[in-house]
């Protein structure tokens, strides 16, 4: 065997999910160099399996475990194409080509869990500037980037680094909400397995900002091997001094905690998210105080999601106003969008905002994988809109989704086909927001539940007329009523699915009476 | 208990830490982690009750959760589970006669790029088909005798 054959398999859990351990140990077996990476975000042609040859990576996918023999033999032959699975140089593929990644340009690409390799290609440099910079040029940058936050609300980043900033305690926290409950989103945990050390190095940059001293990652149960990863970053963090009570040399501290929740999808709510960290209920707080001024264990607290911190090392390096200059109007950056459902090219596709739902959908995710008709999207996870193809020329970006009564939420894509039924959807909605609800207020936890009933009245046909009334009366007083977006936002999918698919609540409905979608929604 | 007092969330570090260990939160855990914590037995309740991991009895031998939540639903899951639940003489949220098998919904397990996603006593599954999640469930049986 050449020397020049590292394999690079995933350690990703999507990958994981579909054999890479296996392919991994194949490998190994047969005495090559195996370096477990984190994923590209080509997703359908996972266990992704690259080369290296003449500086170049060359792809092999999807690897069954009966294409690892032929692959050995086309690898020490030197004839790659000859294997049938092969993809060619991974960089020159059109999805990686016209991509423009800020925050996942290491993952997939470097070991994650090699300090080395983090350096090596371009990791710490924002650190070590910051650690140089005064916190308030840091929140100067920061603010001129424009940097909304990724955990769905879209809140201007500068300004909640400014209040934490400015507030006097002898304790601040900065906490990230790796929480990542939205169906359809898998950004969060991407990155965290593919270049842990970015998150961390946000971290840190945010803590000497607003001169947190201690710093917390919530991390969801559902999330293993992102926990491992994670945990094996910071212990190797600390052994270099990136985390700590001496910052790379900067004699400023700060001490990183990654902790795991319990199962609860409301504690992705920041507040919640709080009393959670705190080992409480994780029950939603009434707002004010801000978290940024009364936070964890009352003291000011920035919370941000895991993608808005892993924009900031890039934003510190280029400067905020090179950051503001990609993208478009008032949502400036890029979005790693998470394309799932029935898409034939799924996937994490790194772009700057601004490209259409139709280029997501249809060029990028080059349609359904089932060959049938897209009849809608949700964009923005469970309590995001559903929209039909009509709308799918919309630009994506923060003010022309909510034009469209959607949201970009933290960038999730959902894809049904022609065989959706809208009414299910809509009921599921309710069903979802009935089980994840915290119980702190009315609306939302006796309104889920009605509005499972009065949908299942809707579809048997019981007083429909009245019914329709009754299920928009109750979107109105959830959204007036609730206290945070659980119950607040629960309406928009139902609201939208009976807006732009009314046919699907008719009675009785064509779907579900005759023809092959009765009862067999997808 | 004792290395979670003092630690930001730690009733609930010590709570997963006990379950992770024996299977679920039998009663005596509730006097242990009160004393520990210095909280009401009531309080440690609510928090367990609160979470959707903790549990008070013990669950099946395997435990096979598959995900529920929208991107597997357009990738078929709900006809999965309605498979699954046929094959294996369950129901979500059920467990077996014989004690060997707990099914369980879950929302979301970040495999939505290639669902139906599925776990299998903690070990992840993607597009998850009848098939797969019978015999992942068959080679785990097998691996406990
Ligand atoms: C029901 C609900 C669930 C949420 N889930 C998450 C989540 O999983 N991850 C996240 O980052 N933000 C989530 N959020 C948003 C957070 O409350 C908060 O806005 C966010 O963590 C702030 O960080 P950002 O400014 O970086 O977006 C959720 C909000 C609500 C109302
Ligand atoms: S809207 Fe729902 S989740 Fe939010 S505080 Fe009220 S009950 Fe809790
Ligand atoms: S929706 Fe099933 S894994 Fe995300």
């Amino acid at each position: 065997m050449s020397d020049a054959e590292e394999i690079l398999v995933p350690l990703d859990s999507l990958a994981v999910a579909l054999g890479a351990d296996e392919i991994a140990s194949a490998f190994f077996d047969a005495d090559f160099n195996v370096v477990r990476t984190g994923s590209r975000g080509m997703h359908w042609l996972e266990p992704l399996v690259e080369v290296e040859k003449e500086g170049s990576r060359i792809g092999f996918g999807p690897i069954d475990p009966d294409d690892v023999a032929p692959l050995i033999d086309a690898i020490k032959s030197g004839d790659f194409a000859a294997h049938p699975k092969h993809l060619g140089a991974i960089e020159a593929m059109d999805w990686m080509k016209a991509q423009r990644r800020l925050i996942f340009a290491r993952c997939g690409v470097i070991d994650p869990l090699s300090l080395a390799d983090y350096e090596n290609a371009g990791g710490l440099l924002a650190l070590k500037k910051a650690a140089m910079m005064t916190p308030d040029a840091l929140c100067a940058e920061v603010m001129q980037s424009g940097l909304r936050g990724r955990g769905g609300a879209g809140f201007p980043a500068g300004i909640k680094w400014k209040t934490v900033a400015g507030a006097d305690a002898d304790q601040k926290y900065v906490v990230c909400n790796a929480d990542e409950g939205d169906s359809g989103t898998f950004a969060d945990r991407m990155i965290m397995e593919g270049d842990p050390f970015l998150l961390i190095e946000g971290m840190a940059i945010a803590g000497l900002a607003v001169g947190a001293t201690r710093g917390f990652i919530y991390l969801r149960s559902e999330y293993p091997i992102a926990e491992r990863v994670l945990s094996e970053a910071i212990r190797l963090a600390y052994n270099e001094d990136v985390l700590g009570f001496d910052v790379l040399g900067s004699g400023k501290r700060f001490d990183l905690e990654l902790f795991i929740g319990a199962g609860a999808y409301i504690c992705g709510e920041e507040t919640s998210l709080l009393n959670s960290l705190e080992g409480k209920r994780g029950e939603v707080r009434a707002k004010p105080p801000l978290p940024a001024l009364e936070g964890l264990f009352g003291k000011p607290t920035l919370v941000h999601n895991v993608l808005s911190l892993c924009a900031v090392p890039a934003i510190i390096v280029d400067g905020g106003k090179a950051y503001a200059a990609i993208g478009v109007g008032k949502s400036s950056g890029t979005m790693p969008f998470q394309l799932s459902g029935d898409v034939r090219h799924s996937g994490l596709y790194e772009a700057p905002f601004g490209l259409t739902l139709r280029d997501l959908v249809e060029k990028i995710g080059g349609g359904t994988r089932s060959g049938k008709n897209i009849r809608a999207i949700q964009i923005g996870g469970p309590l995001g809109a559903y929209l039909p193809p009509s709308k799918f020329d919309t630009a994506i970006d923060y003010e022309a989704m909510i034009a469209i009564g959607a949201g970009v939420g933290h960038g999730g894509v959902v894809v049904y086909n022609e065989e959706v039924d809208l009414l299910e959807q809509a009921r599921y909605a309710f069903e979802f927001c009935a089980e994840e609800s915290c119980g702190k207020c009315t609306p939302c936890r006796i309104g889920a539940v009605r509005g499972v009933e009065v949908i299942d009245r809707i579809k048997h046909g019981e007083d429909h007329a009245k019914n329709m009334g009754v299920l928009a009366d109750l979107c109105e007083l959830m959204i007036d009523g609730s206290l945070c977006a659980m119950g607040g936002m629960t309406p928009i999918p139902v609201q939208s699915a009976l807006n732009h698919f009314p046919e699907d609540f008719a009675f009785p409905s064509k779907k579900r009476t005759f023809g092959a979608g009765a009862e067999k929604t997808p | 208990m004792r290395p979670y007092v003092g630690r930001a969330g730690g009733l609930i570090s010590a709570l997963r830490a006990v379950q992770a260990e024996i299977g679920y939160l039998p009663s005596e855990t509730e006097g242990a982690a009160a004393t520990a914590f210095n909280l009401t037995r009531a309080e440690v309740k609510g928090v367990i009750s609160f979470y959707a991991d903790f549990v008070r009895k013990p669950k099946g031998e395997t435990v096979i959760r598959l995900c529920a939540a929208e991107a597997c639903q357009a990738q078929g899951s709900r006809m999965l589970e309605k498979e699954v639940c046929r094959r294996l003489a369950i129901e979500p949220g059920k467990t077996s006669a014989s004690g060997d098998l707990t099914l369980e919904h879950v929302f979301c397990l970040g495999l939505c790029s290639a669902g139906p996603a599925a776990m299998i006593d903690g070990v992840l599954m993607a597009k998850a088909s009848p098939e797969k999640i019978v015999s992942g469930f068959e080679a785990t049986k097998e691996l406990k005798k």
